[in-house]
């Protein structure tokens, strides 16, 4: 269908007007006066306690990658409360949606909630989480100054952060899609979803997507380029590996999304038919390219994640990782893998026998590797002295949930058996049960491991625990009644039941919802607490797990240049070989180190593309060409910055080194008292 | 310097010749396209090794290992689509005479 929907486009304002406002919808009105209260307040203590020149000078404008790393993270865990607030909404509309009851969300409003919760924990929670992971822990692992491009990856991150603007401002203004999270056409074209929410779905995607894109290119070339002397490929810590072969995929298969949104938005905004249903166009064509950068987006999101668990396996069995060339071996398989199962989340729609079988022992053949991994980890353990800290907890929580979920899929992965589960709740828990069973478990790992290195202490360890038997428990709760309910045919994005005797499975989802969420304000306190006391849970060795890699070898936190002098690496966990070797920490003969200097122009890019996106979600066309034109221009202008380094001067390298010295000494008098 | 004389040669004769296929139409309809689709290879390994300076040792061989695996992944991507797209085109489309 070429035909525009029936609005009236304003020269100056498109076809935004006080309508798209959502005023008649209470719960929305309520969550945005919250908001502007919560919003108003932040700036009032903000500027109450001076902190904007801080912010700006220190974190906005860094082009540093542990502050990168950082504010990604904090980008990552503010979606991740929003998309939570989403999840148990639907938990509680379908909890209560049972004998003739409507629930308390109309139609409308709960198509978007379920879209924005897939969207957001994906794009927004997930990918800012594992790329904040690598921004930080790469460098320190291969002992770089900072990542190849710093200020790309400023701007990187300001983009990631222009597509949440995006998708938040779509709360408020207007609507978001109601579409499921890929937006299938042609539910997702302009006949059937004329409004701003499938703009609002495209545009902060392509704005986000620039950033992951151009991250991965960055952390590709750092891992390629800057490696400390002596760390050949085979000498990398796993993490490292696991981020490389993460970020090629990541390049290689981002700009088939990019690709595939565009053709989306051709058909939605100048009348193309690639996707429609008459004049020649195929939906299932959308379909085949999305997953087509789908699947290897699974990987993407879980393969970090099980470099973070080799880590923390090796650190806290005290030993070296078992089989790390089979780790690597099988890392680098799933990275080739990953491209050719893509058809087994549409079996259904009509390949035929031929194609599907292909796909199903593709799929099959994936979870070798996987399976292989894990009997590495269990073999590190083995004999091993394991300290249960909470990292390692949350590993073995992580095994064996993961599993679970590994096993389900396999079972997906068998097309008659998909035909029956295809779409229904089973398939719901089994891509949780691998997401937060995996990926959510590892980045807790991951936090609770490096958050000493990122800011000189250690987490509470109490309210961690809590934490995290809240969020097992909770997540059992919630989905192994998705996987009864799925076997019971029970589809999924559903909105009201007429079957009275599903409600009891519902409800107890929902507790495991409500016990997930204390897990997550467990977490928040044990962040709050360990901030309270960081005094007493301060670690000044800069090597608070007897860790194995390089980034345990400088300071908690390390300071901006990173390491004085680029270490020079021997074997496999080189930090380990040069304690073994009692390798001493050089005092004197600093340098001037040269640094990148910091700079506001991915702020500004970041906030011009924000303007520009609202404008084509809007029809504002005169706004977006001038956005387009003020990209390049602000793009032109930065090339001709010249004051883009600085050096750190030999006294001050000198000062901070000694510094570091008497509080390495002042460690080991507390530690030998 | 004279790799680009030669590449920016190529090239212009890469694109000339098939422009021209085009335009005078010598030959049937099916085999200019494929001429057309032969030659636009055959530019794309030009730019590579005159523009771009593909071989096999730039950067320490990681030119060429980018250029294998991306070939690898296009290949997936092209030759899978089309497999699939043919299935689905033959099992889930309506034919000609279905549709009144």
């Amino acid at each position: 269908m070429s035909a525009a929907a029936p609005v009236a486009i304003h020269p100056v304002f498109g076809r935004l007007s006080l309508d798209a406002l959502p005023l008649h919808e209470p719960i929305v009105v309520a969550t945005f006066v919250a908001v502007v209260i919560g919003g108003l307040t932040t700036l009032a203590l903000l500027t109450r306690y001076r902190l904007w020149g801080m912010l700006w000078n220190d974190w906005f404008t860094s082009v540093d990658h542990k502050k990168i790393g950082i504010m990604y993270m904090v980008l990552g865990l503010v979606m991740f409360l929003r998309g939570f607030a989403d999840a148990i909404m639907m938990r509680l509309q379908q909890a209560m949606a049972f004998n003739g009851s409507e629930g308390y969300l109309n139609a409308h409003h709960y198509d978007q909630i379920f879209t924005a919760h897939g969207v957001i924990m994906i794009f927004f929670v997930a990918m800012p989480f594992v790329t904040g992971l690598m921004n930080y822990i790469v460098p320190l692992q291969i002992g770089a100054r900072d990542v190849s491009f710093p200020f790309l990856n400023n701007f990187s991150f300001w983009m990631t952060t222009a597509g949440a603007v995006l998708v938040m401002a779509s709360l408020f203004v207007g609507e978001f899609a109601q579409t499921g999270w890929l937006a299938y056409p042609p539910l997702s074209g302009i006949a059937y979803s004329p409004a701003s929410g499938v703009d609002y779905y495209i545009w902060s995607l392509q704005i986000a997507g620039v950033g992951t894109t151009l991250s991965g290119i960055n952390l590709i070339v750092t891992i390629l380029k800057l490696r400390a002397p002596g760390m050949t490929l085979m000498k990398m810590p796993v993490f490292t590996w696991t981020s490389l072969c993460t970020n090629v995929l990541i390049v290689a298969s981002f700009p088939v999304l990019t690709a595939v949104l565009t053709l989306l938005t051709l058909d939605r905004y100048v009348g193309t038919n690639f996707f429609t249903n008459d004049f020649g166009g195929s939906p299932m064509m959308y379909v085949n390219l999305i997953w087509i950068w789908g699947h290897p987006e699974v990987y993407i999101l879980i393969l970090p994640l099980f470099g973070v668990f080799s880590e923390v396996t090796s650190t806290f069995s005290g030993k070296r990782l078992f089989g790390y060339t089979s780790m690597v071996y099988a890392t680098i398989v799933i990275t080739i893998l990953s491209y050719v199962v893509w058809l087994h989340h549409f079996f259904t729609m009509g390949s035929g026998a031929s194609v599907n079988s292909f796909f199903g022992i593709t799929t099959m053949v994936i979870s070798i590797p996987t399976g292989a991994k894990l009997f590495n980890w269990l073999f590190t353990m083995y004999r091993g002295r394991i300290r249960f800290e909470l990292p390692m907890m949350w590993t073995i929580a992580f095994m064996l949930t993961f599993v679970i979920g590994g096993m389900t899929g396999v079972l997906l992965a068998v097309p008659p058996a998909d035909f029956v589960l295809h779409n229904s709740l089973f398939l719901i828990a089994h891509f949780h049960n691998v997401i937060i069973g995996g990926v959510l478990f590892g980045l807790f790992a991951a936090i609770n491991f490096w958050w000493p290195k990122a800011f000189g202490f250690k987490l509470d360890v109490f309210w961690g625990k809590i934490s995290f038997w809240c969020w097992v428990v909770g997540f059992w709760l919630a989905f192994m009644p998705l996987y009864i309910l799925g076997l019971m045919g029970v589809t999924r994005r559903m909105r009201v039941f007429d079957d009275p005797s599903l409600q009891i499975w519902f409800v107890i989802a929902g507790i495991g919802a409500v016990v997930i969420a204390a897990g997550i304000g467990a977490m928040l306190v044990q962040f709050a607490v360990s901030i309270w006391r960081r005094d007493s849970l301060r670690d000044s060795s800069g090597d608070p797990w007897n860790g194995r890699t390089l980034e345990w070898a400088t300071s908690s936190p390390p300071p901006d240049y990173n390491f004085a002098f680029t270490p020079v690496v021997h074997s496999l966990d080189a930090w380990h070989e040069m304690k073994q070797a009692g390798v001493k920490r050089p005092e004197s003969g600093f340098r001037a180190i040269h640094m990148p200097r910091n700079t506001g122009t991915g702020v500004i890019l970041s906030a011009i593309c924000i303007v520009g996106g609202f404008a084509m979600i809007w029809y504002m066309w005169w706004l977006a060409a001038l956005s387009l034109l003020a990209v390049i221009a602000v793009s032109i202008a930065h090339t001709f910055n010249y004051h883009r380094d600085f050096h750190i001067a030999a006294d001050t390298v000198s000062e901070t080194e000694a510094a570091r010295t008497r509080q390495l000494a002042g460690a080991q008098a507390a530690g030998g008292a | 310097m004279r790799d680009y004389v030669i590449g920016f040669v190529l090239a212009a004769i890469l694109t000339a010749v098939p422009f021209w296929l085009v335009m005078a139409r010598p030959l049937p309809n099916d085999i200019t396209a494929v001429l057309v689709m032969a030659f636009a290879v055959v530019q794309v390994v030009v730019h590579m090794i005159y523009f771009l300076h593909m071989n096999g040792k730039s950067e320490g061989g990681w030119t060429l290992t980018a250029l294998v695996f991306t070939i690898i992944v296009v290949v997936i991507m092209l030759s899978g689509s089309l497999w699939v797209m043919h299935h689905l085109n033959t099992n889930m489309m309506p034919a000609i005479h279905d549709i009144r």
